[in-house]
């Protein structure tokens, strides 16, 4: 037999009636997808715990101001990387600046442009893109994005969301968000292909 | 198109979102160009990597603490 599940609005909509179990039910839902966005964008765990309470803890105090213009998911999406991008300005660390960040993302256009041959590592075993070693870069390197990129980047291409919700999640124009999305990848890109071709 | 131009629409490329003369003529360019080549295929890869790391499970304490913390009071 079917289980019918209930709809995120239909559980807001208890939940406004001070229903704990629809509010388990709601946050059981997405705590994963929180908890993964905030560890993305901030690379650890414990940032990635405070991000998941406080994001919950804002969308049941702000619940009364969801009007259902956008989807749930969306509204909840846009408080996590609120939270997410409020956690990072507060780090002391110097960010990389726009114009380093730019330099890096075209340099790999100088190489190609230089004659020099690149190297092609997409076909690399799995075995070797995918070990313990190369997450841990992987993650380095979406650390070391300027915090915009980083929050179009991990919407889009680690979550997967589609670039017109990215652009509503971060109050950007689609455009925006595809002009940053290239440029993370492209940023990403040449990090794993110095990491992925060092001898 | 040259090399310059191809770059900036790569992500377009590999998100099919080209339209079709553009795309074309893209993968005209890429027949004979190495480096161009070489930079779709890391950059698919690349994105597909990222796509397909594993989820981070929420430990369990965590999670206990969350769902304790924002228990609604009975309604009044
Ligand atoms: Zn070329």
């Amino acid at each position: 037999m079917k289980q019918l599940v209930p709809t995120d609005e239909a559980l807001i909509a208890r939940i406004r009636r001070h229903d704990n179990d629809a509010l388990e039910q709601l946050v059981s839902r997405y705590e994963v997808r929180v908890y993964n966005l905030a560890y993305r964008m901030l690379g650890n765990r414990e940032d990635a715990e405070d991000v998941l309470q406080d994001t919950f803890v804002n969308v049941v105090r702000g619940l009364d101001k969801f009007r259902g213009r956008s989807s749930f998911s969306t509204w909840l999406y846009r408080v996590a990387a609120n939270a997410a991008l409020t956690k990072i300005r507060k780090r002391s660390r110097r960010e990389k600046s726009e114009s380093e960040f730019l330099d890096d993302v075209y340099s790999v256009r100088e190489t190609a442009h230089s004659g020099s041959l690149l190297t092609d590592w997409s076909s690399n075993p799995a075995t070797r893109l995918l070990d313990e070693e190369a997450k841990n870069e992987m993650n380095r390197a979406i650390d070391d994005l300027p915090e915009i990129y980083r929050a179009v980047f991990v919407l889009r291409d680690v979550e997967g969301l589609p670039a017109a919700e990215v652009a509503e999640v971060l109050g950007l124009s689609v455009a925006a968000v595809k002009s940053r999305l290239h440029r993370a990848r492209l940023y990403l890109r040449n990090r794993l292909s110095g990491y992925f071709t060092a001898e | 198109m040259d090399c310059q131009e191809i770059f900036e629409e790569l992500s377009e490329y590999i998100d099919e979102n080209l339209a079709r003369q553009k795309c074309r003529e893209l993968e005209r360019h890429l027949e004979t160009c190495h480096n161009c080549r070489v930079v779709v295929d890391t950059l698919r890869r690349t994105v597909a990597l990222y796509h397909s790391m594993p989820d981070e499970e929420v430990p369990e304490d965590v999670r206990l603490r969350l769902h304790k913390i924002i228990r609604l009071k009975p309604e009044e």
